[in-house]
């Protein structure tokens, strides 16, 4: 059969490249965030939340090199377990939307016609309303925390992910092999599942990588906000919150999350790019 | 087709949408767990109570019976009173839009004079230092929270050095764009970032294109060539982002009226959300997706302006 | 027409163009010389990638970055490559105009012609508003657009190919150049639009007396148009001759190649006899002549040096060692293009 061997072409011609020095950054970064989120207890020179009144807004130093907040904790520990929650949020604000929308984008771009109409005007709609105004108002009236974000995110986040796939499906099925396909008789999920989307999916693949940095900088605004995760929970845009009265006079508390999150949007964006360029075909 | 009719069609296909986006919004209120009159009368009210005030809003009747009372008062302006300030929905909104407006509009200035020229400079200078300090300065732009990028402003540039004030809105127009500017300047930044991504990559693929070396040869002015004949064509895709981006300065404006205090309808949203107040929410959410449609049509028409293709059919 | 008496217009002297890029320089012109007098048409011809387009675009300079051009290009008495851009703006436009192969690609999409004639009529003359509008319905009236004042305002994408050349010919006669830089004009046009625009092109050239660049990779185009053809190959001019003399005997083996590759319109049954091998890599030229590679009449001395352009009678120019051994084209010249 030429479909297996053609693959197995591909996956060659892609070990051959390079890795660009913004893919490996972009690698490195997401990597030391994704072993601080595993095994923050192995990583944080202390405990996140225990107050230590001796040492209350302390400027960074080599025993705090973030500082201390207003209750003693080390910032930098803080940081370091925001990492856990910033990434679940990256993870579970994303993944539903992922797998849901490119089944719906698989779906609708394949069958079309009234299936297609209705995505239509889903589309039409979720378009109307901004996304954080939507996501707040969801949120607003689930009660405020994480969980109810991730549901408000989710029921909202997905429309993106269809329309990307529907749109990659139409241009594949026209594809001769999609053709030849049909014509020897396999099934309408064989076709979708086995030779459409490992085509259609790229764009989609790219995306998920920036929506999880979206993911963390919206987890992170409602945080700030009041709505998302709430305190005493590490969470980056919770840590900026509780510092932000003391901007004057102890800058360092909110301004290393805030860093902390710009370095993990950095981090996203340049794996999404590198894995564009890496899945782009070739010739 | 002539401009007007074409301008009333987008209109007239709003409409349909408009119902379901008010039918969401509606029954999404209800549906939910967390019933307003609970949240009105606090966690100490009898079952009496709680009964009487449901009459009293007409909370009672069915569903449906509730939509149509609705939907009759949304378009006579009446979007119901606020539970917490006992004023009507509509009128604090129009209270507060003004500044919202003021707002955006003003962040959207400032982001297209950031983005222009700097994606001009990006273009020609490709691939050089200036076009790497750019780009990743934008990159940062996209990276960083907007709530972030406010509080660092308003602490160094409003409360250590001075420069700007540090909360308020101002009375005069003049006084409002020197209050607002570091506002405007947090939630442009973002659309700036967005914005500046795609008008390198339109110009520089404008500047491949044969119609402007004909201009030079020609013998135009780069000058000329470059504000004219380049800048035209590459804004037409960014008219379009701008449009698509309208919802993400909205949700900026939520937020950035919540670090800077600015009395709009962000923070009335963000006010509303934690005192529960219901038909201020519903009527926000609205009013926004109103504010979403009204941009989609007229970039829609800043583009047909801008671009002769588009048929306007 | 006597080329020998006649005023020389334009002078190339050892142009050459050179693109930097990573993987080593490229050498698309390289040393080009050529002459051309009042109100003579030249043909430029050759493959594509043989540089007859990158030469035209040399002269105004029009060649983008990493490409280097040097040499001199002499417009009456000045050296167009050292001319300060201000002043080289004076020329380009007002006194040579260029026209390109796509019209659709060329003209601005977004501004309608009125304003592509008018702006040029700004730049390059001190007309009132009024004047240049004026000025401009003349133009499209020139170049044969009907209801030119109503098409002033229309958008390129609402003519026609062919019109849409007419608009860009219009455009570039504007301030009555007296050269015309023509980068394969017809190409992509059809056959009886084709044959229209050359017309066209040569009843203006005698009504405004411009000289006449035509680069073209079409002989039937050159047969119909020219007085004189430059050939090229390789970033390189390999023969120069009169276009009847060309046609009735060529004096490089390239010419005879490119002459028996193309189809002779009376001379039927002719097989035709396409060129073996491909154009060279520029970046990786053999020694000697460059045709050599795929010259049937290529002999060792032939690879050893490359030859150079020559003298070969009172107006004829050859760069082929083996000049005089050519067999006659096989068939008649090639013939006027047909409708």
């Amino acid at each position: 059969m030429a479909a297996p061997s053609l693959v197995a072409a591909q996956t060659s011609s892609r070990t051959r490249v390079r890795l660009k020095p913004s893919l490996i950054a972009g690698i490195v970064i997401i990597g030391s965030l994704v072993i601080m989120a595993l095994v923050p207890n192995l990583v944080a020179p202390y405990s996140p939340t225990n107050f230590d009144y001796q040492a209350v807004l302390q400027a960074p130093s080599i025993k705090h090199p973030f500082g201390t907040d207003n209750f003693g904790r080390d910032v930098l520990s803080r940081v370091i377990w925001g990492a856990q929650v910033d990434m679940q949020i990256a993870l579970f604000t994303t993944l539903f939307p992922f797998v849901f929308g490119t089944l719906v984008g698989a779906m609708t771009g394949y069958y079309g016609r009234w299936l297609d109409a209705i995505f239509g005007r889903i589309v039409d709609i979720v378009v109307t309303f901004p996304f954080l105004v939507l996501v707040i108002a969801i949120v607003a009236l689930l009660g405020p925390g994480l969980n109810n974000m991730f549901i408000a995110v989710s029921a909202v986040g997905w429309i993106t992910y269809g329309r990307l796939v529907r749109g990659e499906i139409l241009t594949q099925k026209k594809a001769e092999y999609a053709l030849a396909g049909r014509v020897m008789g396999y099934t309408a999920s064989r076709i979708i599942f086995r030779h459409l989307l490992p085509n259609a999916i790229t764009p989609a693949v790219v995306y998920w990588m920036t929506d999880m940095a979206l993911g963390i900088l919206l987890g992170s605004s409602l945080g700030y906000l009041g709505l998302g995760a709430q305190p005493p929970t590490a969470e980056w845009g919770v840590i900026i919150a509780d510092g932000k009265n003391f901007m004057t006079t102890a800058w360092w508390i909110s301004t290393f999350p805030g860093l902390a999150i710009t370095v993990a949007g950095i981090g996203f964006s340049l794996l999404g790019d590198g894995l564009a360029d890496l899945l782009r075909p070739k010739g | 087709m002539n401009r007007w009719s074409y301008i009333i069609m987008r209109v007239l296909q709003v409409i349909p949408t408009f119902f379901v986006v008010m039918a969401l919004v509606f029954f999404m209120v209800r549906l939910l767990p967390g019933d307003p009159t609970s949240a009105i009368l606090g966690e100490r009210a009898t079952e009496a109570m709680i009964a009487r005030g449901n009459k009293e809003l007409g909370l009672d009747k069915p569903l449906i019976v509730q939509f149509g009372v609705f939907v009759g008062h949304f378009f006579q302006g009446d979007l119901g009173d606020s539970i917490n300030l006992k004023v009507p929905v509509f009128r604090l909104i129009l209270e507060r839009m003004p500044v919202t407006l003021f707002l955006t509009l003003y962040a959207s200035v400032l982001a297209v004079l950031l983005a222009v020229p700097l994606s001009f400079v990006a273009a020609l200078r490709r691939d050089t230092g200036i076009d790497s300090a750019i780009r990743g300065m934008f990159q940062i732009g996209l990276s960083m929270p907007v709530f972030y990028i406010g509080l660092q402003l308003l602490t160094i540039l409003g409360a250590r050095w001075r420069l700007f004030p540090i909360g308020g809105y101002g009375e005069t127009f003049f006084e409002h764009l020197w209050y607002l500017f570091l506002p405007a300047l947090t939630l442009g930044f973002n659309l700036a970032a967005i914005l500046m991504r795609n008008l390198r990559a339109a110009i520089l693929e404008v500047l491949q294109s044969e119609y402007v070396d004909f201009a030079r040869a020609k013998g135009l002015r780069s000058s000329l060539i470059l504000g004219k004949h380049v800048l035209r064509n590459a804004v037409i895709s960014t008219v379009t982002l701008f449009g698509l981006n309208i919802g993400g300065l909205i949700g900026g404006a939520v937020i950035t009226e919540s670090v800077f205090a600015i009395p709009g309808v962000g923070r009335l949203m963000v006010d509303s959300i934690f005192g529960r107040d219901y038909p201020v929410i519903q009527g926000l959410t609205l009013t926004f997706a109103v504010l979403v449609s009204l941009t989609f049509i007229l970039t829609d028409i800043v583009h047909a302006q801008l671009d002769p293709r588009v048929e306007v059919t | 027409m006597n080329p020998q008496t006649a005023t020389t217009l334009l002078e190339l002297r050892d142009l050459r163009t050179v693109f930097h890029t990573a993987r080593g320089a490229l050498t698309a012109v390289n040393g080009v010389n050529l002459s051309l007098h009042e109100g003579e048409v030249l043909g430029l011809v050759g493959e594509s990638g043989s540089g007859k387009s990158v030469t035209l675009r040399s002269i105004l300079r029009l060649v983008r970055p990493p490409g280097k051009v040097s040499g001199t290009v002499l417009w009456r008495g000045t050296n167009l490559l050292e001319l300060p851009e201000s002043r080289l703006r004076k020329v380009r436009g007002g006194e040579i105009s260029m026209i390109f192969q796509e019209p659709m690609t060329a003209l601005n999409p977004v501004l309608n012609i009125g304003e592509q004639i008018t702006e040029t009529l700004q730049e390059h003359t001190n007309l009132s508003s009024q004047d240049r509008n004026a000025r401009a319905t003349e133009l499209l009236e020139l170049v044969g657009i009907p209801s030119p004042k109503e098409r002033l305002k229309d958008f390129p994408h609402q003519f026609s190919g062919g019109m849409r050349q007419r608009a860009m010919i219009a455009i570039a006669l504007a301030s009555n150049p007296k050269l015309l830089l023509a980068d394969e004009p017809t190409t992509a046009l059809d056959v009886t639009i084709q044959d229209q625009i050359l017309k066209l092109l040569l009843r203006l050239k005698d009504t405004l007396g411009m000289g006449v660049i035509l680069v073209t990779h079409d002989l039937g185009v050159v047969a119909q148009t020219c007085d004189r053809v430059a050939v090229m190959y390789a970033g390189r001019i390999v023969e120069v001759a009169p276009a009847s003399e060309l046609f009735a005997q060529p004096r490089h083996a390239y010419t005879l190649g490119l002459l028996n590759s193309v189809p002779g319109a009376q001379s039927t049954r002719r097989p035709l006899i396409p060129i073996p091998g491909a154009p060279p890599n520029l970046a990786n030229l053999p020694p000697g002549c460059p045709f050599s590679p795929r010259c049937p009449y290529v002999t060792n001395a032939c690879k050893l040096e490359q030859p150079a352009l020559q003298a070969i009678s009172s107006t004829r120019l050859s760069a082929c060692i083996h000049f005089d051994r050519l067999e006659p084209v096989n068939a008649q010249p090639p013939p006027e293009v047909q409708p």
